[in-house]
């Protein structure tokens, strides 16, 4: 319970100290948009291919599920479009990128960490915590929001493609259930969710890095410890999101 | 000029510097020596700030070190330059980049006013044609000199530097103790070296302070060091066979 505490005191010193003026605007936005591709542009392959399957696997689950002629087959596109909108598209992304984004700031910073390098910023009059961290949790913060959106659109699609190639649901129909009864407020709700999401998985990921002491063996450990931390926090949060934005 | 005054630091309950007070000028290769685990890195980490010290006083010139606030220490680290044990060049950035770093954070200067400096500072300590390189395609020396280069970018007044010569070979290892010596002089810095390289204090030692157990056990310099009658630095200097064989003839 000690050692809870003194973590989530220092998480929060830390990101007092990330959230402070940076010395050269004009450094840090460059180091922005390079967290930009390292963190977001570079993460979109794996979300497309991801999206995909899980679309496609929820459209013939539904459809394999729903095998009774008292139910509309458009009801197949409803499920997919609700099931990947309301969970799939952020909260399950979200996960997948604690695990990709999150192990790969850990072991960036907590390396820099133990070859002194982080020592070497602060040496030079730098705000190392602000230099290092902030441009990747803004980087984030900005980013998986486009992420959710593309992770939206394409397991759709890959839920058309499998019904319509399985057999299991007409083009229109399918197309009918994605358009019923829709709910813009869901993908903002969606949307939301992942800002959260984004921000727990970097700046976690970073506070882990951040105060690594040893060597890469310390380092692997803190990866591997903070992708469970993020995960555990962001089913937490989801929870409590859920609760009060859709009751 | 660097003061320390009574400078103690703990780790848990282990003791690691005891009562510390040492003066260091401007102008001169000041050398802290001592074996692995003597405490000489926790003092100078602890000089610069990057260690919470328990006890004592750090005084650059007539500035009070540890009263400074966040502000005050960034400005106060604007005049300093450290060469880590391990380099610590910025793997992802190029020697150019590294070199370039501090002066993109706090100078004012152009692009190419920022390029002539930073092969200056390269030339400076003879590397040559390495501005695009990666610190992943360096030598060991490079790495040093490049890290040195960085270190002096801004013009500090004061340097520091952690067993400069660890890893390197005897003949690199003078080149890197003579550059640091060179620049000491023309720069005027105060500079501290952290080094444990017996060949390091009797080439650079203009004041060498012996650390033995977190305590200040001798002081003085190059030309003193091998007449002295403290067992514990004896043991320390004449270590090595070919040590014991020259004080032996």
């Amino acid at each position: 319970m000690e050692s809870v505490l003194f973590e989530t005191g220092r998480y929060f010193m830390l990101m007092g100290k990330v959230f402070r003026r940076p010395e050269n605007h004009r450094v840090y936005y460059r180091q922005l948009t390079k967290e930009l591709v390292l963190l977001g542009l570079n993460s979109v392959w794996i979300v497309v291919v991801i999206s995909v399957f899980i679309g496609a696997v929820i459209t013939l689950q539904t459809a394999y599920n729903t095998e009774n002629p008292i139910y509309p087959t458009y009801l197949i596109g409803l499920g997919c479009r609700d099931t990947i909108i309301l969970e799939f598209s952020s909260t399950v992304v979200a996960l997948i990128l604690a695990g990709k984004v999150g192990s790969s700031i850990t072991s960036e910073i907590g390396t820099m960490r133990v070859t002194e390098q982080i020592d070497a910023i602060e040496m030079m009059g730098v705000n190392s915590a602000a230099f290092l961290i902030m441009p990747k949790i803004v980087a984030t913060v900005l980013f998986n929001p486009f992420l959710t959106l593309i992770s939206i659109a394409v397991g759709i699609l890959g839920g058309w493609i499998a019904g319509v190639s399985a057999g299991v649901v007409t083009s229109a129909d399918f197309i009918y259930g994605i358009q019923y009864e829709f709910i813009p407020y869901y993908v903002v709700y969606s949307l939301i969710k992942t800002v959260f999401f984004a921000f727990i998985i970097s700046s976690v990921a970073a506070y882990k890095g951040y105060y690594v002491k040893g060597g890469s063996l310390e380092v692997g450990r803190a990866s591997t410890v903070a992708v469970v931390i993020n995960s555990v926090l962001i089913l937490a949060v989801n929870v409590v999101l859920t609760q009060l934005m859709l009751s | 000029m660097i003061t320390v005054k009574n400078l103690s630091k703990s780790f848990g309950k282990k003791r690691v510097l005891e009562n510390i007070s040492v003066t260091f000028r401007p102008g001169v290769t000041n050398l802290i020596i001592g074996s692995s685990g003597s405490g000489k890195t926790v003092l100078l980490k602890s000089i610069v700030g990057l260690h919470q010290i328990d006890e004592g006083e750090i005084w650059y010139g007539d500035d009070f070190f540890n009263i400074m606030g966040f502000k005050e220490r960034r400005d106060i680290r604007k005049r300093m330059g450290m060469l880590f044990q391990g380099s610590a060049l910025f793997d992802s950035l190029t020697v150019e980049d590294n070199v370039r770093f501090p002066m993109d954070m706090f100078s004012r200067m152009t692009l190419r006013e920022k390029t002539n400096r930073v092969n200056f500072c390269l030339e400076r300590v003879n590397i040559h044609n390495a501005n695009r390189l990666l610190p992943s395609e360096l030598s060991g020396g490079m790495k040093k000199r490049v890290a040195i280069a960085r270190a002096i970018a801004l013009n500090p007044d004061y340097l520091f530097c952690d067993e400069p010569n660890s890893g390197l070979d005897p003949l690199t290892a003078i080149v890197i103790d003579e550059l640091i010596m060179e620049l000491t002089k023309d720069f005027n810095m105060t500079t501290i070296v952290n080094t444990h390289d017996m060949n390091s204090v009797m080439e650079t030692g203009e004041k060498v302070v012996f650390i033995c157990n977190g305590k200040i056990e001798w002081e003085g310099s190059k030309s003193t060091i091998l007449d002295s009658d403290n067992r514990l630095l004896n043991d320390f200097v004449f270590a090595n066979s070919l040590a014991k064989r020259v004080k032996g003839h």
